[in-house]
């Protein structure tokens, strides 16, 4: 075993842009779940909906700024299609109608009928060069510490997404230390009493839906960037899973729980992953067992336990306040 | 039609009977066979671009390669290259480098009876090659639509489809909103309850491993084995967070992750492919009424009907019955009147699991068992529940056929791929009209 390499590939991966983009979606997951107290499950569908409003206005000829704008908007608009309808309604509603949304919104975007638009699974490629020109680095130039190395085209990506990561937690603090987020946290704790206040709670949860959504649409649109490339089987609902893995492990209803929770978890998803590339290379019984194939499934099985065990054992995540995830029926 | 019978499995095959029942029925298997041959892995890292990919016709539960079409391979009007489909319906066309291309399959080429499931797609005019990458494009193709068919003949095996797959909802449907009923929790991991049935079902019918009985037999020991795993559920996850006052919210996250692991732990023991079960898998067609419809369809219908009769006499005269109804209305008066509560939500999740598991044998006998099967169904389900008013037993059933028709009957005006999409249109109206469903009383909803 080569426990170095495990090391230097969990790290790599930790601060790379993939886990900033994770960090900007568990940002907006943990407004609507953490503070508003909403159960989006469907949290993918925003991320997908912001990265092809970006490729698709490019590919119709259209500047990347613009792009990102109609992108976040579409994710908005995605909150208040979702919302209107479920919003009155217990919180199993909600759960339900955006865990069917972000399936049919994959399915949809794949299918031949929207082909002229999406380009169905082939996905729209390269709409991001104007992003890349504004690279100040050296594309190919290697930076770095040791063995930790990345290209100048990461870590301008990086860059980018690490800021946007720090602004959009400002954001947040700002936005919850107002009194908008005082409301939001009070319709979590108690809705009727917010109600007797005079609150019209739809529209705070709308619009936490709202915000939540279109964060989520940054993190899909630099996603797509880093990637030059949106292909509609990239929007799983795994990634909805571990978004709430994330919140929850950080702390749900913390300002740096999201951040703390996508660093965590992806350090040990990648160390986890290079553990088990390198068992399988080095020692002979575990390469028999255990195909790569499987080895990537074992890790959404271990999503998924992770996702019971927090919510059992320790719902306050690594920095929450056991008495503000007191979450219940709603 | 025994003469049809007669031929099956040859390659001179009929193409001409009518197909509509058919269509309505696999369209669940097109995204099936779509996600097989995306995912299947790039050829060889050979060196250098191509275009390529495997023409399938698929026809119930088997694929025939389709030999000897001619694909060419254009770019900006200058042909590029000709390929032609192999004996296993391969074909590849090496390309000179990174850019887009035009894929064209020469229709005339195709045999008799197999044509392009859309007709406008015999050119594909912006397929994007990446460097080094063997670029995978698919044609869909299924029978050619050789015989017309009229508007009453195809309405009817629509709804023929639509009441088979309104009978597997509502098997699947009514333990979900039973459980609700009860516990008040929405347990997402009922999918996987489905998904395990099948499963079951498939190992003691068909697995090499296993007993190898027929799949009339292997029916009851899968039904067990879903019942079984409803009580395990039960006693060792959610009556332990119920005794720790667990919300209801934290379950139901719970429930997800639940949901979520069994999935991708079905995906490591069963693997990607969808497997349909040997037993009744080419069955004839028959006319009745002048509708063409498959036999197990029928037997799905019957049998449902039987077994939701059977829950339904169940809950109105037995005691157990009558108690979990009661601890459905007010768990604490229930409780205060001498019913052992746990005991009932026990028997709940029993039941529950049982017919989950039916339900999914049920799926899996008309379309094909495959991991996530339970998953894809779980939004027809979700209708099926919030439309008959959730934790109402005979909402769900009710709910259930009808979303079943209506989706089924939704092909006649949308293309079949958009078929969750109408099942989740329904959902949002439902929301918005009625949202406490057609049984439901209005406190449920909060």
């Amino acid at each position: 075993m080569d426990w170095a390499s495990v090391l230097v590939d969990g790290i790599l991966a930790t601060i790379g842009p993939i886990t900033a983009a994770y960090a900007i979606s568990a940002i907006g997951l943990n407004l609507q779940f953490g503070y508003a107290g909403l159960l989006n499950f469907g949290h993918v569908a925003f991320m997908l909906v912001g990265a092809y409003g970006t490729a698709i206005t490019v590919d119709l000829g259209g500047p990347l700024w613009l792009g990102i704008i109609v992108g976040i908007l579409a994710a908005a608009l995605l909150g208040l299609l979702l919302g209107l309808p479920t919003l009155r309604l217990r919180a199993d509603y909600l759960a339900i109608t955006t865990i069917a949304a972000a399936e049919v919104i994959r399915l949809l975007v794949r299918s031949s009928w929207a082909q002229p638009l999406t380009n169905g699974v082939f996905g729209i490629q390269g709409f991001a060069d104007s992003f890349f020109d504004l690279n100040p680095f050296p594309p190919s130039q290697l930076y770095g510490i040791g063995s930790l190395i990345v290209t100048g085209r990461k870590l301008w990506v990086m860059l980018v997404g690490w800021t946007l990561v720090m602004l959009l937690t400002l954001l947040i603090r700002r936005l919850i230390k107002s009194p908008w987020g005082r409301v939001l946290k009070a319709i979590r704790e108690d809705e009727d009493a917010t109600i007797s206040l005079g609150k019209n709670v739809f529209a705070y949860k709308l619009q936490a839906l709202m915000i939540g959504g279109s964060i989520a649409g940054i993190a899909g649109i630099l996603l797509a960037v880093e990637q030059q490339n949106v292909t509609p089987d990239a929007y799983l609902p795994k990634i909805t899973f571990i978004l709430y893995v994330i919140v929850i492990l950080g702390g749900a209803g913390t300002i740096l729980g999201p951040v703390v929770g996508a660093v965590v978890f992806q350090f040990l998803f990648f160390t986890i992953d290079a553990l088990m590339v390198n068992a399988q290379a080095n020692i002979g019984w575990v390469g028999d067992l255990l195909t790569p194939a499987a080895a990537g499934q074992i890790k959404l099985v271990l999503v998924g336990v992770g996702m019971m065990v927090l919510m059992i054992f320790r719902p306050q995540g690594v920095l929450g306040n056991r008495e503000e995830v007191l979450i219940d029926e709603r | 039609m025994p003469t049809q019978s007669a031929e099956r499995g040859h390659s001179a095959r009929p193409y001409t009977r009518s197909i509509v029942s058919r269509r309505a029925r696999f369209a669940w298997f097109w995204l099936a066979a779509i996600t097989i041959v995306v995912m299947t892995p790039l050829a060889s890292s050979a060196a250098g671009e191509s275009i390529g990919g495997t023409l399938i016709q698929r026809l119930d539960d088997e694929k025939l390669p389709v030999e000897g079409v001619t694909i060419t391979v254009t770019q900006d009007g200058n042909e590029i290259g000709v390929g032609e489909s192999g004996a296993n319906g391969k074909w590849e066309v090496a390309v000179p480098g990174v850019g887009s291309y035009q894929v064209r399959l020469e229709t005339s080429t195709l045999p008799e009876g197999v044509e392009l499931t859309d007709p406008d797609k015999e050119e594909l005019s912006d397929v994007k090659v990446r460097d080094g990458q063997a670029k995978k494009v698919i044609f869909p193709l299924g029978e050619g639509i050789t015989s017309t068919v009229s508007t009453y003949q195809r309405v009817g095996a629509l709804l023929v489809a639509g009441l088979k797959l309104g009978a597997i909802i509502a098997l699947s449907a009514v333990g979900l909103s039973l459980v609700f009923g009860v516990t008040g929790l929405v347990n997402f991991a009922h999918a996987e309850m489905v998904t395990l049935g099948a499963i079951a079902a498939y190992f003691f019918h068909a697995s090499s491993v296993g007993p190898q009985w027929p799949l009339v037999v292997a029916i009851v020991p899968a039904v067990l084995v879903g019942a079984g795993f409803g009580w395990i559920q039960e006693r060792s996850l959610w009556r332990p967070l119920r005794n720790r006052h667990t919300g209801l919210v934290a379950m139901m996250v719970v429930s997800i992750g639940l949901s979520f692991a069994l999935r991708n732990l079905f995906l490591i023991i069963f693997g990607g492919e969808p497997r349909a079960y040997p037993d009744f898998a080419g069955q004839q067609p028959i006319e009745v009424l002048g509708i063409s419809m498959v036999p197990k369809q029928l037997i799905t219908i019957a049998v449902a009907l039987v077994v939701l009769a059977g829950v339904g006499i169940f809950l109105q005269k037995s005691r157990a019955g009558t108690a979990m109804r009661a601890v459905a209305d007010d768990a604490d008066l229930a409780e205060s009147s001498g019913i052992n509560v746990n005991r009932i939500i026990l028997i709940t999740w029993t039941l529950a699991g049982g017919l989950a598991a039916l339900g999914g044998t049920f799926f899996g006998l008309n379309e094909a068992v495959q991991w996530d099967m339970g998953f894809k169904l779980l939004l027809l389900i979700f209708a099926a529940v919030v439309l008959g008013g959730l934790g109402t037993a005979y909402g769900a059933m009710a709910g259930g056929f009808i979303v079943g028709v209506a989706v089924e009957m939704s092909t006649l005006i949308f293309p079949s791929e958009l078929k969750a999409a109408v099942g989740l249109g329904l959902l949002i109206v439902i929301l918005l009209v009625k949202p406490q469903g057609l049984l439901g009383s209005k406190e449920r909803i909060g």
